[in-house]
């Protein structure tokens, strides 16, 4: 077991957990996170992406240990309870991006994640980037749409 | 005062209802939830393909931290749990019933396919579980293994079941084989095929997930399960299964992510976690790891076909002969049977006139995962059958692809086809000029030469698809051989202050239920869509439904309109007191009662709070309240059909394929809301293109090993192998259903494996490539032409 302290949407978390607990289930099982999800376990849905220190990371492809120190944004803490939703979900909204809502919380902080590094998108760079996340719902047409225009939204904000 | 209506109309893109939750993490799917004194379980899977079990050690295990019970196939037995049924009896052609292998949950003294369960563990924590499966020893004495039906078939196969002879479950036939031999005589061109429909995994992203539990005190048992038909489940957890009385089960499906038909079946390891459940003090809760889902979520397709089309010197269609081999994997899945016959055999006839039509499907058992209902089900596979024929046919008989189909167009509807179904409506020439004109067909040759330019070879493939959706009336599908209901009920209920609950027993996991249900509410009510919920997926709330697959939202939506209209009449009646008019004088429009013969109006809210403070009316005559149910049985299915054009772009040096465009002209009748159909076609046809391309479940011939079995070996589309696609509807509203609605879940990927195989014969110059078209293959081909 080991105590590790994490910054989590800005509220810090003490977690005292065995050594090989994942990220995944250290946000899920003991934070009660659950929007991440767990699509698979060879690290290729991308379903489990949060952002550790504001980069995408497949959390459960991190040791719980390895993020000690770490401030880790998950899908809730992009828009508080009752306020308006970060431009990036803003965008999945208006472009149907989502419809099973599984692969959703994974595609948008990967979007963000995307946009942050590249700043104005095309769709290629989108298709391109995006890799690393799977979705078997919207054949991605409306994700790369979404990414887009979030991006452009993001930027308009900064 | 009036309020002024401010509701939507159904056929307007609005936005989803339902987006919020899942986009901030808020969904609640089966995993998420951690119950008071949650138990996990893990099974102990067949690493082989075909053995006897000889022996099982269980004694450490069951001495392992945290360990609290261990099930074997041998104890279910001895319980009395039945196995698990096949839902559709096929008679063969010489009047046997179908052959069906015993399928326990666990199994008992042999395994049939890897990983299928042979023991389940419960345990304190899922570490606990899965280190105690693991350590489960199981003696095995090998038995060689069939994976393909050539293999199963050979007279040298060993019998996956014993008493099963050729490990053939059913040799059936559908049309006329005397009128098709007579056409074929006489025919002047006869063109010969044989391909096969690669074996798929679904692959929803969320994997199977339950989580059980028993409440001895009240003996009610609660099951939380990923699944399309919660209701269909409680009905066989009490009925087949014998696992607690109808009344006293409450099955829950809450958000599931995605299914595509592989959450529409029985499963053995949910019937086995819901048996444990009882056994132990707390909830036991299982969820498949992706390799679990890889192994043994239902596969689909996995057919081997000779087909054979009889033209006449005009390049118009006499008849089609197909012999289909379906591999039907170890054991005959829930629907394992429906698939590879009513909803397959019954589309061999296409968007075509063909006067003699003879289908033979023989079911194949084999080492492998069963096969069962994946996006379309039995649809892609005759679409393909047919598309790819017609398409040689054409390239043979020098007659262009589009005109070919032109030619031999159903042109009068209802149509009745050879082979039982009856289509409704279409205008396959309209939906055909559509799709070339959105492809620009006529520009292609400048668009191959460009390519060439640039060292890559061009190919445009045209396919027309049609399929059968919103199956019913339930009286027509018995006589097919069908065991339930196909009816979908609704039951909508208006709250005092005009709020509106609409309880269904539809399930969406992706489709968009709370938004198109809203809306047809929405529309008929004048209601706004934020005071109207769609609520589906607990059967404490809906006790009475048949779930979602077979793109059979039009039935839920007919459903749901009807008890719409029973609410506006009984309003109606309220009316004539309120306003002191004749019934016949009440109108209802945008949300206003109102009369010629009065100056009185009443809105919708305020109808709804009369009929609760029920004083304005004799309620000896009209009963207070306004709920309304209704169950929607379809008279006829309907016939969604479409024309696919796309064009490939091949690296001859590489083989890779490159959709360089996709054009879709569908016909869904009337559309309930253009973006979510839009998002439907988007999905449908990027698994139809990685059907096409890249996705394949390969099982060794040797070992019966699947070596695609993780996402790093399985081809799943990704967002940088699919283009942009360009969608047109064009729509002849269907009279099934007072909607005029069709269904669009899975046309996308009944009508793209076709279009992109013929693109990619096209580009090459070949006359048949089998699917996955992978770089490998592909670059053969290229090597060989070359070398030509
Ligand atoms: S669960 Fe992390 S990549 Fe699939
Ligand atoms: S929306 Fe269902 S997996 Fe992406």
């Amino acid at each position: 077991m080991t105590e590790i302290t994490l910054d989590v949407n800005g509220k810090t978390a003490t977690l005292d957990l065995p050594d090989n607990t994942l990220l995944i289930h250290a946000l899920r099982d003991h934070l009660r996170l659950t929007g991440a999800h767990m699509g698979c376990d060879t690290s290729q849905c991308g379903a489990c992406t949060v952002h550790v220190d504001g980069e995408a990371v497949k959390s459960c492809a991190m040791l719980a240990v390895q993020a000690d120190g770490c401030s880790v944004t998950t899908i809730e803490g992009l828009a508080k309870d009752g306020e308006p939703l970060h431009p990036m979900q803003q965008a999945f909204h208006d472009n149907h991006g989502l419809q099973c809502g599984f692969c959703t919380p994974g595609m948008v902080l990967a979007g963000i994640d995307i946009a942050r590094r590249f700043g104005k998108l095309d769709p290629a760079t989108v298709r391109d980037q995006l890799e690393g996340n799977l979705c078997r719902c919207t054949g991605y047409q409306n994700i790369v749409a979404s990414i887009i225009e979030g991006a452009s939204k993001m930027e308009g904000q900064s | 005062m009036n309020i002024a209506a401010t509701g939507v109309k159904f056929g307007q893109s609005v936005k989803r209802q339902e987006d919020g939750r899942f986009l901030r993490g808020k969904g609640k799917y089966v995993d998420d939830m951690i119950l008071p004194g949650q138990l996990y379980a893990a099974f102990v899977r067949s690493p082989m393909a075909h053995a006897r079990i000889t022996g099982l050690d269980l004694d450490g295990p069951a001495g392992m931290p945290g360990v609290r019970r261990i099930l074997t196939g041998q104890e279910l037995v001895d319980a009395g749990l039945p196995a698990l049924p096949c839902g559709w009896a096929i008679t063969s052609r010489d009047g046997e019933p179908m052959k069906v292998g015993v399928r326990n949950a666990l199994a008992v003294d042999r395994v049939r396919y890897v990983g299928e369960p042979i023991a389940l563990v419960v345990a304190e924590t899922q570490a606990q579980a899965r280190d105690a499966a693991e350590a489960v020893m199981v003696d095995y004495e090998d038995l060689p293994a069939s994976v393909d039906v050539l293999d199963a078939t050979a007279d040298s196969a060993t019998l996956i079941h014993d008493e099963i002879a050729g490990n053939c479950a059913f040799d059936w036939e559908l049309g006329d084989e005397a009128a098709a031999d007579v056409a074929f005589a006489d025919a002047a061109h006869r063109i010969a095929l044989t391909l096969r429909n690669n074996r798929l995994v679904p692959n929803a992203i969320e994997p199977r997930a339950i989580n059980a539990q028993w409440d001895a005190g009240s003996e009610e048992l609660t099951v939380y399960m990923t699944h399309q038909n919660p209701i269909g489940m409680r009905m066989f957890y009490a009925a087949a299964f014998g696992l607690a009385s109808e009344h006293k089960l409450r099955m829950v499906s809450p958000d599931v992510g995605g299914g595509f038909g592989s959450k529409a079946h029985n499963y053995p390891e949910e019937v086995a976690v819901t048996f444990a459940s009882k056994l132990v003090e707390g909830p036991v809760k299982w969820t498949a790891d992706r390799s679990e889902a890889f192994l043994t979520d239902a596969h689909g397709r996995d057919h081997l076909t000779d087909v054979e089309l009889a033209l006449d010197s005009e390049g118009r269609f006499l008849g089609l002969r197909a012999d289909t081999q379906a591999n039907v994997g170890a054991y005959l899945s829930s629907s394992g049977s429906l698939v590879p016959t009513y909803m397959y055999a019954t589309m061999l006839s296409g968007q075509y006139a063909i006067p003699a039509i003879h289908a033979r499907v023989r079911a194949i058992y084999s080492n492998t995962c069963p096969v069962d209902a994946y996006r379309g089900a039995g649809r892609p596979e005759a679409s393909y059958v047919i598309e790819r024929i017609v398409d040689v046919a054409a390239r043979e008989l020098g007659i262009d692809p589009a005109e070919i189909r032109r030619r031999n167009f159903i042109r009068e509807f209802p149509y009745q086809t050879p082979v039982v179904y009856e289509y409704d409506s279409g205008d396959y020439e309209k939906t055909l000029d559509a799709a070339l004109e959105l492809a620009d067909y006529p520009g292609f040759a400048a668009r191959k030469a460009e390519s060439e330019a640039r060292g890559k070879l061009r190919g445009i493939g045209v396919a027309a698809y049609v399929e059968a959706c919103g199956i019913g009336p339930s009286g027509k599908l018995a006589k097919l051989g069908g065991g339930a209901g196909m009816w979908e009920s609704a039951e909508v209920r208006v709250h005092p202050v005009g709020t509106v609950e609409v309880l269904t027993g539809a399930h969406s996991h992706g489709q968009g239920h709370a938004t198109t249900f809203a809306q047809v509410v929405s529309d008929r009510f004048g209601v706004p869509m934020e005071n109207i919920s769609v609520i589906q997926g607990d059967t404490a709330r809906i006790q009475a439904g048949t779930g979602t697959y077979g793109s059979r939202a039009s039935v839920g939506m007919s459903a749901t309109l009807r008890a719409c209209n029973q609410i506006i009449e009984k309003g109606k009646k309220i009316a004539t007191h309120l306003m002191e008019v004749d019934y016949d004088a009440v109108e209802f429009d945008d949300g206003i009662f109102s009369s010629k013969d009065s100056n009185v109006t009443i809105a919708f809210a305020e109808m709804a709070f009369a009929a609760h403070a029920a004083s304005g009316f004799p309620t000896d005559e009209i009963e207070p309240g306004l709920v309304a149910t209704s169950f929607f049985d379809p008279p006829e299915f309907t016939y969604p059909a479409g024309v696919y054009v796309c064009e490939v772009e091949i690296d001859p040096d590489t083989g890779t394929v490159e959709v360089a465009s996709f054009c879709a002209a569908d016909d869904f009748g009337n559309v309930a809301n253009p973006m979510i159909v839009e998002g439907q076609v988007h999905g449908g046809v990027t698994q139809g293109i990685g059907q096409a391309l890249w996705e394949n479940a390969l099982y060794d011939p040797d070992t019966g090993q699947l070596m695609s079995a993780s996402f790093m070996d399985y081809g799943m589309p990704r967002a940088g192998g699919v283009p942009d696609y360009q969608l047109v509807f064009s729509g002849t509203p269907s009279p099934s259903n007072p909607l005029g609605m069709k269904g669009c879940g899975e046309a996308g990927a009944i009508g793209s494996p076709p279009a992109i195989i013929n693109a990619v014969c096209n580009a090459l110059g070949v006359r048949h490539v089998d699917m996955p078209a992978t770089p490998e293959k592909i670059w053969r081909l290229c090597q060989q032409k070359e070398a030509n």
